[in-house]
């Protein structure tokens, strides 16, 4: 295991941990709701490039990096694709249903001067 | 340094060097067609000379010839985007 | 050496650059399809990030789906938003609406940065015991010998969770529109589209058959090998050239539940012959494995493929 690799590896690491933090505030705080189906991806995105971090420490036996943790992401995208399409089909019908694409309360009309 | 891998580095500096002036044509051109102009540019030469310098690294033919592939099927889709956007740019343009 | 240690260094810090400041667009902008946009091109950074992790199995997969699936089933579903609901009150910038989540969201990140930093050192690693069983399966690559042998009943559970999300899905349609099929067929067919679902198709078979067959030995698998024949078989129901299939066909059903099916009757074989539930004997545990993973690729390769039509909304034809 070089140094090199290591540094590499705690790199892609820490990108994970900052795409965490982007995705969960993607989430939180915006309004649109598709947006925040986009924010759920990024989430995944960075915790599975900690998995990353952690796969191409464990490098061994001539392979670039541990398996196990390399097979478990592969099966997290397809689950958080799986996720992704149901929240959308949910999100779509929503917005069939109520013509609006969010949670936030509809904008107060604006109070016509008497 | 071999012959072999001087050719890589020359092929590979220069289809880099498309690939900056085509994303610097994409963001400075005034218009989609120019734009698209300079993006299948770097796409196809890019890219081919990119594939063309990694050629003499393949260590089997089956190599090579997958690389070539790849650039091919580039072309097919790099070719059929760049219609289906310049169809949409014409149509959009009498209304502008 | 160290010059070649630096640049490569460098690639990777431009790399992590792009993936934040990507994100931060997503965050940020306010043009819906721009945010779209972005986390596609995100999606193919991220397959470079992958392969500099070494992890090509995942790259394909992040590439394929990360990027290309998800991407489209993102611009489908903004195109119909635009469509059919009201676009969203803009909201004022006050403070308090994002500062409590911002500070909130960059602890979780200082946390997991902490967790980044404090990695054991040497690190655990199982590639050991992967390797030291490989022999035991007939495969080559250590990944799919993850995936289909060792933690074979994750990756079965995976299936039903995509079975079930296709379900989920397909549930949300109008009652009347129940059995039938999607509508993928835009108004106006370009003419390139049609020509490139005439001429792609077939290649993409092919590379999809060679997926699944190098797999077993190198970077590749079912999930690769069946999105790019999703992306095939979408490609040519966008195009116009064969309608969405109805979504009560006893074929399709068959050819969905099908891969997940014999993965179960494998497992419950190995009870029998073998040493328990999803292990295989070791003389035939390579075509064994190879078998599932031609039914599963087909399964998933529809599943998926279905997940981006979404819910049926033309009513069977009776």
């Amino acid at each position: 295991m070089s140094a090199m690799a290591l540094t590499s590896a705690s790199l892609f690491g820490l990108c994970g941990a900052a795409l965490v933090g982007i995705g969960l505030f993607c989430i939180v705080s915006h309004p649109d709701l598709l947006r925040r189906i986009i924010g759920f991806n990024i989430l995944g995105a960075g915790i599975f490039l900690v998995f990353g971090a952690v796969a191409r420490r464990g490098a061994a036996m001539e392979l670039g990096g541990d398996p196990v943790p390399q097979a478990m992401v592969i099966t997290g995208i397809v689950v958080a694709f799986a996720a992704t399409a149901l929240a959308i089909a949910l999100l779509r019908r929503l917005a069939s249903l109520t013509g609006s694409a969010t949670f936030e309360a509809p904008a107060a009309p604006p109070r016509s001067e008497p | 340094m071999g012959l072999a891998d001087a050719f890589t580095l020359v092929c590979a500096v220069a289809g880099a060097i498309l690939f900056l002036a085509g994303t610097l044509g994409l963001l400075r051109f005034p218009d989609t067609l120019s734009r698209l102009h300079a993006l299948s540019k770097a796409d196809s030469l890019g890219l081919g000379l990119i594939v063309l310098g990694l050629l003499p690294q393949q260590a089997s033919l089956m190599g090579g010839v997958k690389l070539i592939c790849i650039w091919l099927l580039a072309q097919l889709s790099a070719a059929t985007a760049s219609q289906l956007i310049a169809g949409i740019a014409a149509r959009r343009k009498p209304q502008a | 050496m160290s010059l070649f240690w630096s640049i490569s260094l460098l690639f990777d810090i431009a790399l992590v650059a792009g993936l934040i400041a990507l994100a931060l667009h997503v965050v940020v902008t306010r043009d819906g399809r721009g945010a779209i946009l972005a986390f596609i091109a995100f999606g193919l950074l991220l397959g470079i990030g992958w392969a500099r992790l070494a992890s090509v199995d995942v790259a394909l997969t992040e590439a394929a789906i990360g990027g290309g699936l998800t991407g489209m089933l993102l611009l489908r579903a903004h195109a119909h938003l635009a469509r059919h609901a009201a676009p969203p009150p803009p909201v004022a910038p006050e403070p308090r609406r994002w500062l409590v989540p911002a500070i909130a969201c960059g602890l979780v990140t200082l946390a997991l940065t902490a967790v980044v930093l404090a990695f054991p050192q040497p690190a655990p690693s199982l590639a050991h015991q992967a390797v030291a069983s490989l022999e035991t399966t007939g495969l080559g690559n250590p990944v799919t010998a993850v995936l289909l042998a060792y933690r074979a009943i994750d990756t079965l559970l995976e299936k039903i969770v995509l079975i079930l999300a296709l379900v989920g899905v397909w549930s949300l349609s109008r009652d009347a529109a129940w059995g039938g099929a999607s509508q993928l067929q835009p108004a106006v067919v370009p003419e390139p589209l049609v020509f490139l679902a005439r001429v792609l198709p077939p290649f993409g078979v092919l590379i999809a058959v060679y997926e699944v067959w190098v797999g077993a030995d190198l970077p590749g698998g079912t999930f690769q090998a069946g999105t790019i024949l999703a992306a095939m078989a979408l490609l040519v129901m966008l195009a116009g050239l064969r309608p969405a299939p109805p979504t009560q066909a006893r074929a399709l059903r068959v050819m969905l539940a099908g891969g997940p099916a014999l993965f179960v009757l494998v497992g419950f074989l190995g009870v029998a012959v073998a040493q328990g539930f999803l292990s295989y004997p070791e003389a035939i545990a390579k075509p064994l494995i190879v078998g599932i993973e031609a039914a599963l690729t087909l399964s998933i390769a529809g599943t998926l493929a279905l997940l981006v039509a979404g819910p049926p909304d033309r009513a069977p034809e009776p």
